[in-house]
Protein backbone atom coordinates (compact mmCIF):
# COMPACT_ATOMS: atom_id res chain seq x y z
CA UNK A 1 0.00 0.00 0.00
CA UNK A 2 1.33 3.39 -0.96
CA UNK A 3 -0.61 5.34 1.68
CA UNK A 4 -3.82 5.50 3.61
CA UNK A 5 -6.55 7.39 1.84
CA UNK A 6 -8.74 9.60 4.00
CA UNK A 7 -11.96 10.01 2.10
CA UNK A 8 -15.03 11.96 3.19
CA UNK A 9 -17.37 9.59 1.38
CA UNK A 10 -21.01 10.18 0.58
CA UNK A 11 -20.94 13.98 0.65
CA UNK A 12 -23.27 15.50 -1.91
CA UNK A 13 -20.83 18.33 -2.63
CA UNK A 14 -18.13 15.83 -3.39
CA UNK A 15 -20.35 13.91 -5.78
CA UNK A 16 -21.33 17.17 -7.46
CA UNK A 17 -17.65 17.95 -8.01
CA UNK A 18 -17.08 14.51 -9.48
CA UNK A 19 -20.08 15.09 -11.75
CA UNK A 20 -18.64 18.38 -13.02
CA UNK A 21 -15.19 16.88 -13.56
CA UNK A 22 -16.71 13.84 -15.28
CA UNK A 23 -18.90 15.92 -17.58
CA UNK A 24 -15.99 18.16 -18.62
CA UNK A 25 -13.74 15.14 -19.19
CA UNK A 26 -16.45 13.44 -21.23
CA UNK A 27 -16.91 16.53 -23.42
CA UNK A 28 -13.15 16.79 -24.02
CA UNK A 29 -12.89 13.09 -24.74
CA UNK A 30 -15.76 13.04 -27.22
CA UNK A 31 -14.79 16.30 -28.92
CA UNK A 32 -11.06 15.64 -29.29
CA UNK A 33 -10.68 11.85 -29.26
CA UNK A 34 -8.56 11.91 -26.12
CA UNK A 35 -9.09 10.32 -22.73
CA UNK A 36 -9.89 13.46 -20.75
CA UNK A 37 -7.02 13.02 -18.31
CA UNK A 38 -5.87 16.56 -19.04
CA UNK A 39 -9.12 17.76 -17.41
CA UNK A 40 -9.41 15.19 -14.64
CA UNK A 41 -5.87 15.08 -13.24
CA UNK A 42 -5.56 18.77 -12.26
CA UNK A 43 -9.17 19.03 -11.03
CA UNK A 44 -8.85 15.91 -8.85
CA UNK A 45 -5.76 17.49 -7.30
CA UNK A 46 -7.21 20.97 -6.79
CA UNK A 47 -10.86 20.18 -5.93
CA UNK A 48 -10.60 16.83 -4.19
CA UNK A 49 -7.15 16.96 -2.65
CA UNK A 50 -5.71 14.03 -4.60
CA UNK A 51 -1.98 13.37 -4.75
CA UNK A 52 -0.46 13.52 -8.25
CA UNK A 53 -0.07 9.75 -8.65
CA UNK A 54 -3.55 8.96 -7.30
CA UNK A 55 -5.00 11.53 -9.68
CA UNK A 56 -3.14 9.89 -12.56
CA UNK A 57 -4.24 6.37 -11.59
CA UNK A 58 -7.88 7.24 -10.89
CA UNK A 59 -8.10 9.33 -14.07
CA UNK A 60 -6.76 6.41 -16.12
CA UNK A 61 -9.41 4.11 -14.64
CA UNK A 62 -12.20 6.59 -15.44
CA UNK A 63 -10.81 6.93 -18.99
CA UNK A 64 -11.53 3.24 -19.64
CA UNK A 65 -15.26 3.96 -19.30
CA UNK A 66 -15.23 7.41 -20.90
CA UNK A 67 -13.26 6.34 -23.99
CA UNK A 68 -15.40 3.20 -24.37
CA UNK A 69 -18.61 5.25 -24.38
CA UNK A 70 -17.18 7.87 -26.76
CA UNK A 71 -15.75 5.18 -29.08
CA UNK A 72 -19.10 3.38 -29.18
CA UNK A 73 -20.86 6.65 -30.03
CA UNK A 74 -18.32 7.35 -32.80
CA UNK A 75 -18.81 3.79 -34.06
CA UNK A 76 -22.49 4.66 -34.41
CA UNK A 77 -21.45 7.37 -36.89
CA UNK A 78 -19.31 4.78 -38.72
CA UNK A 79 -16.09 6.70 -38.00
CA UNK A 80 -14.00 4.05 -36.21
CA UNK A 81 -11.25 2.31 -38.21
CA UNK A 82 -10.69 -0.84 -36.14
CA UNK A 83 -7.56 -2.06 -37.98
CA UNK A 84 -5.77 1.28 -37.65
CA UNK A 85 -6.91 1.56 -34.04
CA UNK A 86 -5.23 -1.76 -33.32
CA UNK A 87 -2.13 -0.70 -35.22
CA UNK A 88 -1.49 2.17 -32.79
CA UNK A 89 -3.33 0.73 -29.76
CA UNK A 90 -1.58 -2.63 -29.45
CA UNK A 91 1.99 -1.21 -29.48
CA UNK A 92 0.77 1.32 -26.91
CA UNK A 93 0.06 -1.50 -24.45
CA UNK A 94 3.79 -2.26 -24.39
CA UNK A 95 4.48 1.44 -24.00
CA UNK A 96 2.12 1.90 -21.09
CA UNK A 97 3.63 -1.06 -19.22
CA UNK A 98 7.09 0.49 -19.49
CA UNK A 99 5.68 3.97 -18.77
CA UNK A 100 3.96 3.07 -15.50
CA UNK A 101 7.03 1.16 -14.38
CA UNK A 102 9.24 4.15 -15.21
CA UNK A 103 6.84 6.60 -13.54
CA UNK A 104 7.71 5.18 -10.15
CA UNK A 105 11.45 5.57 -10.86
CA UNK A 106 12.45 8.52 -13.05
CA UNK A 107 12.22 12.32 -12.67
CA UNK A 108 8.85 13.49 -14.00
CA UNK A 109 10.08 16.98 -14.78
CA UNK A 110 12.23 15.87 -17.70
CA UNK A 111 9.43 13.66 -19.02
CA UNK A 112 6.82 16.42 -18.88
CA UNK A 113 9.13 18.87 -20.65
CA UNK A 114 10.00 16.35 -23.37
CA UNK A 115 6.33 15.61 -23.92
CA UNK A 116 5.44 19.29 -24.12
CA UNK A 117 8.06 19.80 -26.86
CA UNK A 118 6.60 16.82 -28.77
CA UNK A 119 3.10 18.31 -28.53
CA UNK A 120 4.18 21.74 -29.78
CA UNK A 121 5.77 20.05 -32.79
CA UNK A 122 2.60 18.07 -33.44
CA UNK A 123 0.39 21.15 -33.14
CA UNK A 124 2.51 23.09 -35.63
CA UNK A 125 2.51 20.16 -38.03
CA UNK A 126 -1.30 19.79 -37.75
CA UNK A 127 -1.98 23.42 -38.58
CA UNK A 128 0.56 23.62 -41.42
CA UNK A 129 0.02 20.09 -42.78
CA UNK B 1 2.80 1.89 -40.88
CA UNK B 2 5.97 1.44 -38.83
CA UNK B 3 5.95 5.12 -37.82
CA UNK B 4 2.36 4.77 -36.59
CA UNK B 5 3.21 1.69 -34.52
CA UNK B 6 6.25 3.47 -33.05
CA UNK B 7 4.12 6.47 -32.14
CA UNK B 8 1.73 3.98 -30.56
CA UNK B 9 4.54 2.79 -28.29
CA UNK B 10 5.47 6.39 -27.51
CA UNK B 11 1.83 7.29 -26.77
CA UNK B 12 1.58 4.38 -24.35
CA UNK B 13 4.84 5.35 -22.73
CA UNK B 14 3.68 8.91 -22.06
CA UNK B 15 0.23 7.67 -21.01
CA UNK B 16 1.88 5.53 -18.35
CA UNK B 17 4.27 8.27 -17.30
CA UNK B 18 1.89 11.22 -17.20
CA UNK B 19 -1.59 9.69 -17.04
CA UNK B 20 -2.39 11.59 -20.23
CA UNK B 21 -1.03 11.51 -23.73
CA UNK B 22 -2.59 8.43 -25.24
CA UNK B 23 -5.03 10.32 -27.41
CA UNK B 24 -2.84 13.40 -27.80
CA UNK B 25 -0.42 11.24 -29.83
CA UNK B 26 -2.85 8.65 -31.28
CA UNK B 27 -4.82 11.31 -33.15
CA UNK B 28 -1.82 12.89 -34.97
CA UNK B 29 -0.33 9.41 -35.63
CA UNK B 30 -3.57 8.46 -37.36
CA UNK B 31 -3.89 11.67 -39.39
CA UNK B 32 -0.23 12.20 -40.32
CA UNK B 33 0.90 8.59 -40.90
CA UNK B 34 -2.22 6.56 -41.59
CA UNK B 35 -4.12 9.07 -43.71
CA UNK B 36 -7.30 9.41 -41.64
CA UNK B 37 -9.32 12.63 -41.49
CA UNK B 38 -9.54 14.44 -38.14
CA UNK B 39 -12.94 13.00 -37.11
CA UNK B 40 -12.08 9.41 -38.09
CA UNK B 41 -8.71 9.77 -36.35
CA UNK B 42 -10.43 10.95 -33.15
CA UNK B 43 -12.95 8.10 -33.31
CA UNK B 44 -10.18 5.55 -33.89
CA UNK B 45 -8.01 7.07 -31.17
CA UNK B 46 -10.85 6.53 -28.68
CA UNK B 47 -10.87 2.84 -29.55
CA UNK B 48 -7.07 2.61 -29.15
CA UNK B 49 -7.26 4.36 -25.76
CA UNK B 50 -9.45 1.64 -24.21
CA UNK B 51 -6.87 -1.20 -24.06
CA UNK B 52 -4.09 1.27 -23.18
CA UNK B 53 -6.13 2.65 -20.28
CA UNK B 54 -7.13 -0.83 -19.09
CA UNK B 55 -3.51 -1.96 -18.86
CA UNK B 56 -2.40 1.36 -17.35
CA UNK B 57 -5.14 1.14 -14.73
CA UNK B 58 -4.17 -2.43 -13.85
CA UNK B 59 -0.57 -1.33 -13.28
CA UNK B 60 -1.51 1.86 -11.38
CA UNK B 61 -3.81 -0.22 -9.18
CA UNK B 62 -0.92 -2.42 -8.13
CA UNK B 63 0.88 0.72 -6.96
CA UNK B 64 -2.18 1.69 -4.88
CA UNK B 65 -2.91 4.75 -7.03
CA UNK B 66 -6.53 4.05 -8.09
CA UNK B 67 -9.59 5.09 -6.05
CA UNK B 68 -12.12 2.72 -7.58
CA UNK B 69 -15.31 4.34 -6.31
CA UNK B 70 -14.38 7.80 -7.56
CA UNK B 71 -13.16 6.40 -10.89
CA UNK B 72 -16.47 4.60 -11.40
CA UNK B 73 -18.46 7.72 -10.49
CA UNK B 74 -16.35 9.87 -12.83
CA UNK B 75 -16.81 7.40 -15.66
CA UNK B 76 -20.56 7.06 -15.23
CA UNK B 77 -21.12 10.80 -14.76
CA UNK B 78 -19.05 11.48 -17.89
CA UNK B 79 -21.33 9.50 -20.23
CA UNK B 80 -23.59 12.41 -21.19
CA UNK B 81 -20.60 14.68 -21.80
CA UNK B 82 -18.81 12.06 -23.88
CA UNK B 83 -21.81 11.53 -26.13
CA UNK B 84 -22.32 15.30 -26.40
CA UNK B 85 -18.67 15.78 -27.34
CA UNK B 86 -18.88 13.18 -30.10
CA UNK B 87 -22.05 14.79 -31.48
CA UNK B 88 -20.30 18.19 -31.58
CA UNK B 89 -17.18 16.67 -33.20
CA UNK B 90 -19.38 15.27 -35.97
CA UNK B 91 -21.29 18.53 -36.40
CA UNK B 92 -18.51 21.13 -36.74
CA UNK B 93 -16.38 21.57 -39.91
CA UNK B 94 -13.40 19.19 -39.86
CA UNK B 95 -10.84 21.99 -40.36
CA UNK B 96 -12.24 23.80 -37.31
CA UNK B 97 -11.91 20.62 -35.28
CA UNK B 98 -8.32 20.24 -36.50
CA UNK B 99 -7.44 23.74 -35.36
CA UNK B 100 -9.19 23.29 -32.00
CA UNK B 101 -7.25 20.06 -31.54
CA UNK B 102 -3.96 21.83 -32.32
CA UNK B 103 -4.90 24.52 -29.78
CA UNK B 104 -5.55 21.80 -27.20
CA UNK B 105 -2.10 20.32 -27.92
CA UNK B 106 -0.50 23.71 -27.34
CA UNK B 107 -2.46 24.24 -24.14
CA UNK B 108 -1.43 20.82 -22.83
CA UNK B 109 2.20 21.50 -23.79
CA UNK B 110 2.24 24.85 -22.01
CA UNK B 111 0.60 23.44 -18.91
CA UNK B 112 2.96 20.49 -18.69
CA UNK B 113 5.99 22.72 -19.13
CA UNK B 114 4.73 25.26 -16.60
CA UNK B 115 3.91 22.59 -14.00
CA UNK B 116 7.25 20.88 -14.53
CA UNK B 117 9.16 24.12 -14.11
CA UNK B 118 7.21 25.46 -11.14
CA UNK B 119 6.81 22.41 -8.90
CA UNK B 120 9.54 20.76 -6.86
CA UNK B 121 10.57 17.29 -8.05
CA UNK B 122 8.32 14.82 -6.18
CA UNK B 123 9.70 11.53 -7.50
CA UNK B 124 12.60 10.98 -5.14
CA UNK B 125 10.73 11.39 -1.86
CA UNK B 126 7.67 9.55 -3.20
CA UNK B 127 9.70 6.59 -4.33
CA UNK B 128 11.54 6.51 -1.05
CA UNK B 129 8.24 6.37 0.85
CA UNK B 130 7.07 3.39 -1.13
Amino acid sequence: MARMVVEPSGSAGRTARLAIIGTLAGLFSGLFGVGGGIVMVPLLIVWLGYGAREATGTSLAAIVLIAAVAAATQAGYGNVDVAKGLLVGVPAIGGVLVGTWLQQRVPQKAIALTFSVVLVGVAIRLVIG
Amino acid sequence: MIEAALIGVLAGLFAGLLGIGGGALFVPALTLFLGLGQVDAEATSLLAIVPTAIVGTWRQRSYGNVRERDALLLGVLAIAGAIGGVVIANAVPERALEIMFAALQLYVAIRLARDALSTPEPVTSDTAAR
